[in-house]
C-alpha cells in the first residue's frame, strides 16, 4: 500500500472521529451519547497499543505472563461500586479536574502535593504516549513497505503530523470551557466508538489467524507443543514467577483507578451513578474477549515467523504474509484507535493536571486576579491548549530520541509502577482520617525515587549505553544495591522487583509520618470529609470549618474574574436562595467560602482557588481540637435534625392512623347504634302486640265476645313466634358477622341439599297453592355446610312464596356448573324486585316498600344471613335484574 | 255526635287491639295500613284524632303529618303519633313537626284512650 493512500485513509478516519465527536458534543443530552454503554466502553481507553500489540509479543516470547495486566482490573470492578462511586460522588461534589486536584484537596488543597502528582503522571505518561506514537510509526511502515519489518529510519514525517492532529483534536473538543470538571462528551463518545472498532478488528484478526491460517485452535496447539520452550509458555514457573504474578495483578489493579485517564473517563466523565452497575460486568467482559484470541495470534505467528520479526506485530504481518492487505488496514485502523484513545484522553487529562496544579498556582494566580474575566477564560484555554501540544510534542521528541529500543511492554509497565506510588495516599487517604499530607508527600518520593533507582536508570542506561555495570555490580559495586536485585531479591521480574520496594517504602513512609506527624485543620477537615464520604452529601457545604472575617463583595469579585459577572451572580443567588440567607448579607460565611472554592476549582484547581479565595479573606487559625469540635457539632446537629425529623414523621403518620381507627369506630359505633335501634323496632313490635292484646284480654269487666278473644289469643301466639324467631335471626346474624360461627364443611350432594330445603317449605306452598319445580337431577357433590346451604335455599324458597300469588304462583329452582363454581337459581314469578330495591335488599333489616299490602312478617334479616353465609363460604349471592315478571336469586359455591 | 278517629299503623295485630278499644269508646273507628291509604282517607273524611306510626312503608308517618297540616280542611284534626321511636332526638322531632301529642309503644290501652281524650276535650 503507497504512503499516501494510507495517509489519505488515516485523514478519512480521523474526519470521521472528528464528525462523531462533533455529533456527541451537539447532542450531549441525548441518551446514544449517555448511557452505560458509551461508559463502560470508554474505560476501554484502558486497551491501549500495548494491548493491542504488545501482548501478542509477551505472548510469543514469555507465553501468559500478559494476563496479570488485565487480570488486575477485573479483580478491581467488583469494588467500583464502593470504591469508585465514593470517588465519583465526592470529585462531583467539589467539581473535581483530575487525579492531582483530587489527592491535593484530599489533603487540605496542597499546592505542593498537586504540583508533585502533576509531575509524577507527566514522568510516568509522557514516554507512554511517546510509545503510543512509536506504535503507529511502526505500523505505517509495515504497512506501507509491505515487507517484514525492517526499519532503521528515525525521523519520520507521518507520525509528526498525525501527533499534531491529535494535539488538534484533544485541543479541540478538550478545551470548550475554561471549566475542565465539565463534561467532555465529544472525546467520550470517539472513545467508545474507538473501543469498538479495535475490539472487533482483534477479534477479526484472531479468528482469521486462528480458523483460515490455521484449522482452529487445536491445530495451533499441536503444532506449538512440538516447538522447542514450549513448556515455558504455558506455566506459571513456581513460586517465584508466582509473586511475580501476584505484583504484576497489584500494578494493574491499582491502574485501572490512577491511570489519569482512566481516572479522567471514569471519573471526571461519569454522568450517572448507576452505570457502575452495568460496567462492573461489561468491563471484565470486553477484556475477556480482547484476550481471547492473543495467545493464538501470538502461537500462530511464532510458528510462520519463528523469532525473524517483531513478535508485536504478528497481527499486521501474518495477514500482509498472505496478501490480505485489506486485513491487515482492518488491523492497523483498530491499533490506530487504540492509540488516538489512549493518547487523546491521556493529553487532556495531563494537561488539566499541568495547567490547573502546576501553571496556574505557580505563577498565573496574580495576573488572573488583575484581568478581565473573559481574558481570563481565554488565558485558562490557552494554557491548557499549550499544555496538550507541549505535552504530545514532547512525548514525540522522546519518541524520536530515546525509544527505539524500548519495547511497549517495557515501558507501559514502567509507567504502571510510577503512577502506582500515588496508591498509598490516594486509598489510604479515602478511608483514613489520619493519613497527611506531609506524610503523602514523603511517601510519593520515596517511592518515586526507589522505583527510578530499580527500573527508569538501570533501564534507560542499558537502552542507551548497553552497557550492563550497573545493573550487574549495582552503585559503588555494592551487591546489595543492585538495582534489579536489591538486598538481594533476585527472583523478581525488574517492574515487580521495583513495585515490591517501591511500594513497600511508600507504605511505610505514609504511615509513619501519618502517625507522628499533625495536619493543620484544613487538611483534617478535607480528610473528614472524604472519608465519610456518606454523611457528606448532607453535610455539603456547612462541612468546611472556617473561622475569619470575609466580605460577599470581595468574594464576588474574585468569582467574576473567573466566572465573568453574569454567572457569578447567579451562583450567588442559587447560594443564596438554597441556605435561605438575604442576598444583600455582607459578611461571608464558612459556607459561601466553601462554596467560592468549589465553583473556582473546575477553572483553576483546588489548590489555586484555596490561595485566591484566602488572599480577599482575613481566616483565622483554628486549633485542630476546634475543628473536630465543630465538625462533631455539625454532625450531631444533623442526627439530631434527622432523628426529629424521623420522629415528627412518625408522629404524623401515628396521628393519622389513630384519625382513621377513630373514623372507623365512629362509623362502626354508628352502624352498631343503628344496627341496635333496629333491633329494639323489630323487637318492640311484637312485644306491643302482645302487651296491648294481653291488657284487652285481662279487662275485668270483660264483655269481650269469645271469637275476638281466639283472635286476640292467636294474635299473641303469632307475635310471640315472630319475637323467638327474630330473636334467633339475630343471634345468627351477629356470629356470621363477627365469624364466630364455624361451618361444618363436608362432601354434600347439591341436587339432595335442594331437595331436604324445598320439603321444608313444602307444606307451605301446597297451602298456597303455588308449585316448586325442581328438574334437575345432576349430582354435584362438593364442600359445603349443608345446614347453612338449606338456610339460604329455605330463606329463597320462603321469601319467594311471600311475594308470589296464591294459586298463580311458580317457583323454579335450577343448578348449574360454571368456572368451577356451581350455581344454583331461585326464579319466582311474583312482584320482582323493584330497580330502588337492587342495591339494598341484602342489608340487614331492610325491607322492601314493595311489600305486599300485608306487611310479610320477615325479620329483616334473611338476606343478609344469607350474604354472609354464602361469603363465608368464599360464594357470592345477588339478584338478577330481568324485564320478565318476577325475581331471580342467584348464589354460587367454589366447587373444589 | 260520635268522636272520629284514624288509626294508621301497619301492624295488623296492634291495629286490632286499637280498633277494639276506640270503638268500645264509642269512637267511629277508620283504619289505614300505611301513609298512602290514611291520604285516601284523609281526601273524604276530617277525622277528630288521627293516631299515627311513623315507620310505615310507602308515605311514612313524617309525610302524613305533613298533608294533615298542610291542610286547611283538616285544621281541627289533632294527631298523635303512636311509635317505637322513643329516642329523646325523635320524640323532639316529631313533636316540633306538629305532632299534637307523641306516645311511644309498647303502650298502654287506659293511657292511650285518657291521652286522646284529654286531648279532644
Amino acid at each position: 500500500m503507497s504512503n499516501y493512500a494510507l495517509i489519505s485513509i488515516i485523514i478519512c478516519y480521523l474526519a470521521i472521529l472528528f464528525y462523531i465527536a462533533f455529533y456527541a458534543e451537539k447532542n450531549a443530552k441525548s441518551k446514544w451519547v449517555n448511557n452505560p454503554f458509551v461508559y463502560t466502553l470508554s474505560l476501554a481507553v484502558y486497551c491501549s497499543a500495548w494491548t493491542y500489540y504488545g501482548s501478542v509479543g509477551i505472548a510469543a516470547n514469555s507465553g501468559i505472563s500478559f494476563l496479570p495486566i488485565y487480570l488486575g482490573p477485573v479483580i478491581a470492578t467488583p469494588l467500583w461500586i464502593v470504591v469508585l462511586r465514593k470517588i465519583i460522588r465526592i470529585s462531583k461534589q467539589h467539581k473535581i479536574s483530575s487525579i492531582a486536584d483530587f489527592v491535593s484537596l484530599r489533603y487540605g488543597n496542597n499546592r505542593f502535593l498537586g504540583a508533585l502528582i502533576t509531575v509524577i503522571c507527566v514522568f510516568g505518561i509522557v514516554p507512554y504516549i511517546s510509545l503510543q506514537l512509536k506504535a503507529i510509526s511502526e505500523t505505517f511502515e509495515i504497512m506501507t513497505y509491505e515487507t517484514s519489518y525492517m526499519s532503521t529510519n528515525i525521523f519520520d514525517d507521518s507520525t509528526f503530523y498525525i501527533a499534531v492532529l491529535l494535539a488538534l483534536f484533544a485541543t479541540f473538543f478538550g478545551t470548550q470551557t475554561s471549566d475542565a470538571s465539565e463534561k467532555h462528551r465529544g472525546i467520550v463518545v470517539s472513545v467508545a466508538f474507538e473501543s469498538i472498532l479495535k475490539l472487533l478488528f482483534f477479534l477479526i484478526i484472531g479468528i482469521y489467524v486462528t480458523y483460515f491460517l490455521f484449522d482452529g485452535t487445536s491445530d495451533i496447539y499441536n503444532k506449538i507443543s512440538l516447538t522447542p520452550n514450549f513448556e515455558s509458555l504455558t506455566k506459571i514457573n513456581g513460586l517465584e514467577a508466582g509473586f511475580d504474578w501476584f505484583f504484576m495483578m497489584m500494578i494493574s489493579f491499582i491502574a485501572i483507578f490512577l491511570l489519569p485517564r482512566q481516572f479522567q473517563l471514569s471519573v471526571i466523565e461519569n454522568t450517572r451513578e448507576k452505570y457502575l452497575k452495568q460496567a462492573i460486568w461489561m468491563f471484565p467482559l470486553y477484556l475477556l474477549l480482547f484476550n481471547i484470541f492473543v495467545i493464538f495470534i501470538a502461537w500462530g505467528g511464532k510458528l510462520s515467523f519463528g523469532n525473524s520479526v517483531n513478535a508485536e506485530y504478528f497481527t499486521l504481518l501474518l495477514p500482509l504474509q498472505n496478501n490480505h492487505v485489506f486485513l491487515a488496514l482492518l488491523v492497523f485502523l483498530g491499533g490506530f484507535s487504540a492509540v488516538i484513545s489512549m493518547v487523546i484522553v491521556s493529553t487532556l487529562a495531563l494537561s488539566t493536571m499541568v495547567s490547573n496544579n502546576l501553571i496556574i498556582p505557580y505563577g498565573f494566580l496574580d495576573k488572573f486576579i488583575k484581568g478581565q474575566p473573559e481574558k481570563n477564560s481565554k488565558y485558562i484555554k490557552n494554557i491548557r491548549r499549550i499544555s496538550i501540544f507541549i505535552i504530545i510534542i514532547t512525548a514525540y521528541i522522546f519518541y524520536i530520541n530515546f525509544s527505539i529500543e524500548l519495547s511497549l511492554y517495557s515501558i507501559g509497565l514502567m509507567s504502571f509502577v510510577i503512577i502506582s506510588q500515588l496508591a498509598p495516599s490516594f486509598f489510604v487517604g479515602l478511608f483514613w482520617n489520619r493519613g497527611s499530607s506531609k506524610a503523602s508527600i514523603i511517601g510519593i518520593l520515596v517511592g518515586f525515587f526507589i522505583t527510578v533507582y530499580t527500573l527508569v536508570l538501570p533501564f534507560t542506561i542499558e537502552a542507551f549505553t548497553g552497557i550492563h555495570d550497573f545493573t550487574d555490580h549495582g552503585l559503588f559495586n555494592i551487591a546489595a544495591l543492585k538495582p534489579y536485585a536489591l538486598f538481594g531479591i533476585d527472583f523478581l521480574s525488574p517492574p515487580a522487583h521495583a513495585f515490591f520496594w517501591s511500594m513497600s517504602a511508600n507504605v511505610l513512609c505514609y504511615l509513619i509520618f501519618s502517625l507522628t506527624s499533625k495536619g493543620n485543620y484544613r487538611e483534617r477537615n478535607y480528610a473528614e470529609m472524604f472519608v465519610d464520604s456518606r454523611n457528606y452529601s448532607s453535610l455539603q457545604d456547612s462541612a468546611l470549618v472556617w473561622k475569619g472575617e470575609a466580605y460577599v463583595s470581595d468574594i464576588k469579585n474574585v468569582l467574576n474574574k473567573f466566572l465573568g459577572e453574569e454567572r457569578a451572580q447567579r451562583a450567588l443567588n442559587l447560594f443564596f436562595l438554597k441556605y435561605k440567607i438575604p442576598p444583600n448579607t455582607q459578611m461571608a460565611d464558612a459556607r459561601l467560602i466553601n462554596f467560592s472554592e468549589k465553583l473556582l476549582t473546575g477553572s483553576i484547581g483546588s489548590a489555586s482557588a484555596k490561595i485566591l479565595i484566602a488572599s480577599v479573606v482575613k481566616e483565622e487559625q483554628i486549633s485542630l481540637i476546634e475543628v473536630l469540635k465543630i465538625l462533631e457539632e455539625s454532625k450531631e446537629t444533623i442526627a439530631n435534625n434527622k432523628i426529629l425529623r424521623e420522629k415528627s414523621e412518625e408522629l404524623s403518620n401515628l396521628a393519622l392512623k389513630l384519625k382513621q381507627a377513630n373514623e372507623e369506630l365512629i362509623s362502626k359505633d354508628k352502624q352498631k347504634d343503628e344496627f341496635l335501634d333496629t333491633v329494639a323496632h323489630e323487637l318492640k313490635t311484637p312485644i306491643t302486640g302482645i302487651r296491648a292484646s294481653t291488657e284487652l284480654l285481662m279487662d275485668e269487666d270483660n264483655d269481650m265476645p269469645s271469637e275476638i278473644k281466639a283472635q286476640f289469643l292467636s294474635n299473641m301466639l303469632n307475635d310471640s313466634d315472630r319475637l323467638s324467631r327474630l330473636i334467633n335471626n339475630i343471634l345468627d346474624f351477629e356470629k356470621l358477622s363477627k365469624g364466630k360461627h364455624e361451618l361444618n364443611i363436608k362432601q354434600n350432594n347439591i341436587k339432595i341439599t335442594i331437595k331436604q330445603a324445598i320439603s321444608s317449605v313444602q307444606q307451605l306452598a301446597i297451602n298456597k297453592g303455588i308449585a316448586i319445580i325442581n328438574d334437575n337431577l345432576v349430582d354435584f357433590v362438593f364442600s359445603y355446610d349443608e345446614d347453612r346451604i338449606v338456610q339460604v335455599l329455605t330463606n329463597l324458597l320462603s321469601n319467594a312464596l311471600k311475594f308470589t300469588e296464591p294459586n298463580k304462583g311458580k317457583i323454579t329452582i335450577e343448578y348449574k356448573m360454571i368456572n368451577n363454581f356451581v350455581e344454583v337459581y331461585v326464579i319466582d314469578n311474583g312482584k320482582g324486585i323493584p330497580d330502588e330495591d337492587f342495591e339494598y335488599i341484602f342489608d340487614k333489616f331492610y325491607q322492601s316498600k314493595n311489600q305486599n299490602t300485608i306487611k310479610p312478617h320477615g325479620s329483616g334479616l334473611g338476606l343478609a344471613i344469607c350474604k354472609q353465609i354464602l361469603e363465608q363460604h368464599h360464594g357470592k349471592i345477588w339478584a338478577k335484574k330481568s324485564n320478565k315478571n318476577g325475581a331471580t336469586f342467584v348464589f354460587k359455591l367454589p366447587f373444589m | 255526635m260520635k268522636k272520629k278517629i284514624l288509626i294508621v299503623d301497619d301492624e295488623p295485630n296492634i291495629v286490632m287491639t286499637l280498633e277494639y278499644t276506640f270503638k268500645k269508646q264509642d269512637f267511629e273507628v277508620y283504619i289505614a295500613r300505611d301513609g298512602k291509604e290514611a291520604l285516601h282517607i284523609l281526601e273524604n273524611n276530617s277525622p277528630d284524632v288521627v293516631l299515627l306510626d311513623i315507620m310505615m312503608p310507602n308515605v311514612d308517618g313524617y309525610q302524613t303529618l305533613q298533608y294533615i297540616k298542610n291542610q286547611d280542611r283538616l285544621k281541627q284534626t289533632k294527631v298523635v303519633f303512636l311509635t317505637a321511636k322513643n329516642k329523646a332526638s325523635d320524640i323532639e322531632k316529631g313533636l316540633k313537626l306538629g305532632a299534637d301529642k307523641y306516645l311511644t309503644k309498647p303502650f298502654s290501652l287506659k293511657k292511650i284512650v285518657s291521652e286522646i281524650l284529654e286531648l279532644l276535650n
